[in-house]
């Protein structure tokens, strides 16, 4: 090993997907959970921390098996890999947090068919070695997670009035309550999830030219 | 005229490229196209110029709907002054004011934040400012019920404008009509604020009379019980949206429409032609049904069915442009409309996503009768050579 743990190009693989290489608003990988499961900011985040961990491990069981797995078989055995470690995410969560395994139900074991896990797979981990491959996992899921929290923070913030479950905008304010306000029911609704991500696939674009397309 | 002309010659210089004001060149010329035509001459492609540009068009259209408007201010002062049983003791000028001041503020919110929003886009792309917005700011009142809070009619034309204008490019990109995507939005996010019994009369604080109720004969007849009043839902005098409660103000928008040939004649004869139809189709499986044995000319005078057919469908943007695709486009919508109101309870009032479903298709039914012509076309210059 010439370079180091943290040399410039490791260091790239983990920054690059949170910005400019974003699985979700520049690759448009895992939209549907995106949609699915960012109304709250809590199973969002809890989403982004098992689909960081599932893709960082998978990544590196599948570097270290890169030598080993014949090439005809290799999506299987990616398969396998990837559907053994949801199991585990999926059943500590029923374990540790049993509510918030509850409201994201079936998309938890969901993760399997996450186009973002089977991308990484195919495209890093079966031609790099583990420690890169671990950084790119931690990355992609950063930044799928990142775009999960903002989507949830504006979601949950407009279309339920709290965050994290706390209340955000005083209940005296509602038009229930004689004030003026009322939630946004079309924020709890996914055609607003996928405004959301829209919105932010334009401020990044406008902001970075580089990703621009002429 | 001449001192409003002195003006922006006046004007001009602080305006241009490089001036102090520079940031406000769109405005200037935005402003003055509205009073004057442009001297311009085109530079390139075809060179004949009408003066019925888009500006003298959408004037035309707010002209056509002036009628509605007046009557639903009307109409908001009667059924405000009917709830609270002084009818009698009020004159039309009392009843007219009282709907004027109510009906003003959203006509003020939806031009000052759309036309805000449209300023801002216009310079920061440095683009002219573009006119969509003229009709589109005045179809959006129209269309809320009495009682919405202003800023929700502020945020649903924001969205509109931004996500549905802006976002494809702006006047004449749209592939929905704004106006109706705006009370969509409003629809969808704040459902409470957009049905029930109580947001279509403004009772101004007052208390209701006993036995007040403030349902839409909508409301009504999808809760099974329609009871159509023929006469006063014919000139207005119900519950309703803004605009709409009003066939015989709308058929006058409609006459001046088809009369400067800007409202297309064939959508909206198709749009009541699918109307009738389908409600011919309903009624024959009504049964004890009383909503399907509903006549279809009593479909026709209350909710927004003929407000849409006439203003909504006939949007030259959002609509098909072939000649035969104005047929279909009508007549689907005429019938998803009558299909949606009775099949669906949970929509009450179905013109709204008829016309948006339709507006979404638009482009395919033209793509096919054009291919179709094409191939028609091609086989006849095949025999002849």
């Amino acid at each position: 090993m010439s370079e180091g743990l943290f040399s410039k190009k490791n260091i790239g693989l983990l920054a690059d997907p949170i910005g400019s290489n974003n699985p979700i608003t520049v690759q448009v990988l895992g939209i549907c959970s995106a949609l699915a499961v960012t109304a709250q900011l809590k199973p969002a985040f809890v989403m982004a921390l098992s689909v960081t961990v599932v893709v960082a491990f998978g990544n590196v069981i599948i570097s270290l098996l890169r030598n080993t797995i014949p090439n005809r078989i290799r999506i299987i055995v990616q398969l396998v890999v990837i559907a053994a470690l949801v199991i585990i995410v999926d059943q500590f969560l029923k374990a540790f947090v049993y509510d918030v395994s509850k409201q994201l139900s079936v998309f938890v074991g969901l993760i399997i068919t996450n186009c973002i896990l089977m991308g990484r797979l195919e495209a890093f981990a079966l031609g790099n070695k583990p420690w890169p491959s671990f950084l790119d996992g931690i990355g992609n899921g950063a930044g799928y997670g990142l775009i999960l929290i903002i989507i949830a923070f504006f979601r949950e913030l407009l279309g339920s009035g709290t965050l994290w479950g706390y209340r955000i905008i005083p209940e005296s304010w509602y038009i229930a309550n004689g004030g003026f306000y009322s939630n946004n029911g079309m924020m709890i609704l996914p055609p607003m999830a996928l405004i959301t991500v829209g919105v932010i696939i334009w401020v990044q674009r406008s902001r970075n030219p580089k990703l621009q397309e002429k | 005229m001449k001192f409003i002309q002195k003006f922006f010659e006046n004007t001009k210089p602080y305006v241009q490229k490089g001036a102090k004001y520079q940031w406000l060149h769109s405005v200037h010329d935005g402003m003055f196209t509205l009073f004057f035509v442009q001297k311009n001459t085109s530079k390139s492609g075809s060179h004949i110029h009408d003066y019925t540009d888009l500006k003298r068009t959408m004037g035309i259209v707010v002209l056509a709907l002036i009628p509605a408007l007046l009557m639903g201010m009307y109409n908001t002062g009667y059924q405000h002054f009917a709830a609270i049983g002084e009818l009698a003791d009020s004159n039309f000028w009392e009843i007219f004011f009282y709907g004027f001041l109510r009906v003003m503020p959203f006509i003020m919110v939806s031009y000052i934040v759309g036309l805000g929003i449209e300023f801002v886009f216009a310079q920061m792309r440095g683009h002219e400012i573009q006119e969509g917005f003229l009709v589109s700011g005045i179809l959006i009142p129209l269309i809320m019920p009495i009682n919405t809070p202003l800023w929700m009619v502020a945020i649903s034309t924001a969205f509109a404008v931004v996500f549905v204008k802006e976002v494809f490019g702006g006047t004449g990109m749209n592939i929905w009509n704004p106006a109706l995507v705006a009370r969509a939005f409003l629809f969808f996010a704040y459902p409470s604020q957009m049905s029930g019994d109580s947001v279509w009369v403004s009772l101004g604080g007052q208390k209701a009379v006993d036995g007040f109720s403030g349902a839409t004969p909508m409301a009504q007849a999808a809760a099974g019980q329609p009871n159509v009043d023929v006469w006063n839902s014919f000139i207005g005098l119900i519950p309703g949206s803004i605009g709409e409660t009003s066939t015989l103000a709308i058929l006058i928008g409609a006459a001046i429409l088809i009369m400067t040939g800007i409202g297309s004649w064939k959508i909206i004869f198709a749009t009541f032609a699918g109307g009738a139809a389908m409600g011919l189709i309903l009624n024959a499986f009504a049964g004890t049904n009383a909503y399907m044995a509903l006549p279809f000319w009593e479909h026709f005078i209350i909710g927004g069915f003929a407000f849409g057919a006439v203003f909504m469908a006939t949007d030259p943007v959002s609509g098909t442009q072939t000649e035969r695709g104005k047929w279909i486009y009508g007549f689907l919508i005429g019938v998803l409309a009558i299909m949606i109101r009775v099949i669906n309870p949970a929509y009450p009032e179905g013109m709204m996503l008829a016309i948006l479903l339709m507006n979404t298709f638009a482009p395919l039914i033209d793509h096919y009768i054009v291919e179709g012509s094409i191939k028609k076309r091609l086989k006849r210059a095949k025999v002849n050579a």
